[in-house]
């Protein structure tokens, strides 16, 4: 942890450190700012915002003004409307938000249960050729989703599912990068710990849940964080297998909203960052521990 | 080996086999066996994949300009973006691992642009980069030009690995941050007893002690560099900016025109160069001693 404190004894450690304090706030601030922004953004009122942000709508252009953008953070006059209007006015946003928790939270806890055994026996019990298979794990997990667009069709037409959410969640369960994560963690839990439980009597179902269940939990946190923002995220996937528009996910009906009603864009991402915010402040430090042990040998 | 000991052996693997088996059958089932049914389009032309043509559709696609021009953007993407992150990552992580105070609390600033949804990045990235927008009115104030629409102009390539930057950094500092603070202390102080200066050290004790993170890194920013397609649709449409059409729209493109023919073989070359490529990364790796 000190290494480069050791670096700096001597002259000079307190403008050195200040230097470094002011680097640290201005990368917070950079990281932070998209957040505050939209929260500070979501307080104002509808005309306010479409005011503000006629170029990024475009609909300046249509009423023949000339485009432009307004930054702000602080609204003229606190204002609720853009909640009220999206939450009692849209019903379309609750029943979208509704239909992302339906794909996302299915996948999320798919993957970590087939994830989990997975990567006990490939980490732990091996069988054949469970090397080669798992090289292959790795190929498909740095795939951009577009290579399987076509696999995944033809297998989805053949099996009727598309248009149904099965043809999101199935697919979603069984990609490789949950096996990949928890793997590399289990393997570098000693075997000594499996063998000391397997000696006392204990089946492989109960050294995986009673021996190394307990040590993966924050690897098991942040596949969980990790997989539920990516599917509640998604693009790709809705678009493409369900035909039907009163089905689709809130991260369409986001990725729109900029351009079709941005007087209430921002309350809308407020509300859509509400439940990963929530799931990760109460898993931050699972999530973190888990990001940190997965890396290191 | 004893009798016995096989036998557990063959226990073993059986068990393997059977925790693994939800995985693989479903890994089958959606991925590879559809894949290797696609692999059969790459080699037909016409609607239902009628007409065999051998490797027509291969040099079709080699003779392809969108083709070319996607590859092309796909690899000088990663080529700038994956370096400028692990590089800008670790000197974050070398920053943030002296003992400076509020460490968690940074951390956490450091995580949160992976909590953010897409969609709401998009919008502030348009609000930033627009023709009308924040840089520009700043640009404007210090007395430049500022007309450009970043998004639309040849510029967009920075501004994609900005985004991509800003997103993915964080993640990468933890990993360093956890490499680092497995190094022991004790070789740094020997190190400075030698009279070793600070780069010396950074150069023989902290980088070859990292390299095992530093290909785990390595993996998760080149499938980031995929994802960030994501963004750059969200941005600027199907056929954006000739700078940054890559070749995840190049696929999706020709998905939406139903040419799987097109799609399926551009695929399986993409699917050829990355497991190369990991293979590539495997065999330096095994020289450095295995992270993954």
């Amino acid at each position: 942890m000190k290494t480069m404190e050791n670096f700096l004894a001597g002259s000079g450690i307190k403008l050195k450190s200040l230097v470094k304090y002011i680097i640290m706030l201005c990368i917070s601030a950079a990281l932070l700012f998209p957040v505050v922004y939209m929260l500070a953004n979501s307080f104002m009122s509808s005309s306010e915002v479409m005011e503000n942000y006629s170029a990024v709508s475009g609909a300046a252009v249509e009423e023949g003004r000339t485009p432009g953008i307004t930054f702000s953070l602080i609204p003229e006059k606190v204002s609720f409307m853009q909640y009220y209007n999206v939450l009692l006015r849209k019903p379309r946003f609750l029943f979208m938000f509704w239909n992302s928790v339906m794909v996302t939270v299915p996948i999320m806890l798919g993957q970590i249960v087939v994830a989990t055994m997975a990567a006990y026996a490939f980490a732990k019990l091996k069988f054949p050729f469970s090397d080669k298979i798992f090289y292959i794990y790795i190929i498909v997990m740095m795939m951009p989703y577009q290579v399987t667009l076509v696999p995944n069709y033809i297998i989805l037409d053949r099996t009727n599912l598309i248009g149904s959410y099965w043809s999101i969640i199935l697919p979603g369960v069984f990609s490789t990068f949950g096996v990949f994560l928890l793997r590399q963690f289990m393997i570098n839990i000693p075997d000594d710990y499996c063998e000391a439980a397997k000696i006392d009597g204990a089946g492989y179902w109960k050294s995986l849940t009673s021996i190394l269940l307990p040590q993966c939990k924050g690897a098991i946190a942040s596949l969980a964080i990790l997989v539920f923002i990516d599917n509640w995220n998604m693009v790709e996937q809705p678009l493409v297998f369900l035909k039907d528009e009163t089905m689709h996910p809130l991260s369409i009906f986001l990725s729109r909203i900029n351009s079709e009603d941005i007087g209430i864009a921002f309350a809308c991402g407020i509300l859509y960052m509400f439940p990963t915010l929530l799931i990760f402040l109460y898993g931050e430090n699972y999530f973190i521990e888990g990001i940190e042990l997965s890396g290191i040998k | 080996m004893t009798v016995l000991q096989t036998k557990l052996k063959t226990r073993q693997s059986i068990a393997g086999f059977i925790f693994a088996l939800p995985s693989l059958a479903g890994f089958a089932l959606f991925f590879a066996i559809p894949f290797a049914i696609s692999i059969y389009y790459c080699f037909t032309q016409g609607i239902g994949g009628i007409e065999f043509v051998g490797f027509q559709n291969f040099i079709d696609l080699f003779h392809s300009n969108s083709f070319l021009l996607a590859s092309k953007n796909t690899i000088i993407f990663n080529a700038i973006s994956v370096p400028a992150i692990i590089i800008l990552s670790f000197l974050l992580s070398l920053l943030l691992n002296s003992r400076i105070k509020g460490l968690p609390v940074f951390r956490s600033f450091f995580i949160l642009p992976l909590v953010i949804p897409v969609a709401s990045v998009i919008l502030v990235w348009n609000i930033l980069f627009n023709e009308y927008g924040v840089i520009n009115s700043i640009l404007i104030k210090f007395g430049f030009a500022g007309n450009i629409d970043w998004i639309k102009s040849d510029q967009s390539m920075w501004v994609l690995v900005l985004l991509y930057l800003w997103k993915n950094c964080g993640y990468n500092v933890i990993l360093f941050l956890a490499g680092l603070s497995n190094i022991p202390k004790e070789y740094y102080e020997s190190a400075r007893m030698d009279g070793a200066g600070p780069l010396a050290c950074i150069k023989n004790i902290t980088i070859p002690f990292l390299i095992p993170t530093g290909f785990f890194v390595l993996m998760m920013s080149i499938v980031n560099s995929f994802k960030v397609f994501r963004e750059a649709y969200l941005l600027a449409g199907s056929y954006p900016s000739l700078k940054i059409y890559m070749l995840q729209h190049f696929m999706n493109n020709n998905f939406m025109n139903l040419s799987y023919q097109r799609l399926t073989t551009a695929a399986l070359i993409m699917a050829v160069v990355i497991a190369l490529l990991v293979f590539i990364v495997f065999k330096i790796e095994a020289r450095f001693g295995r992270s993954i």
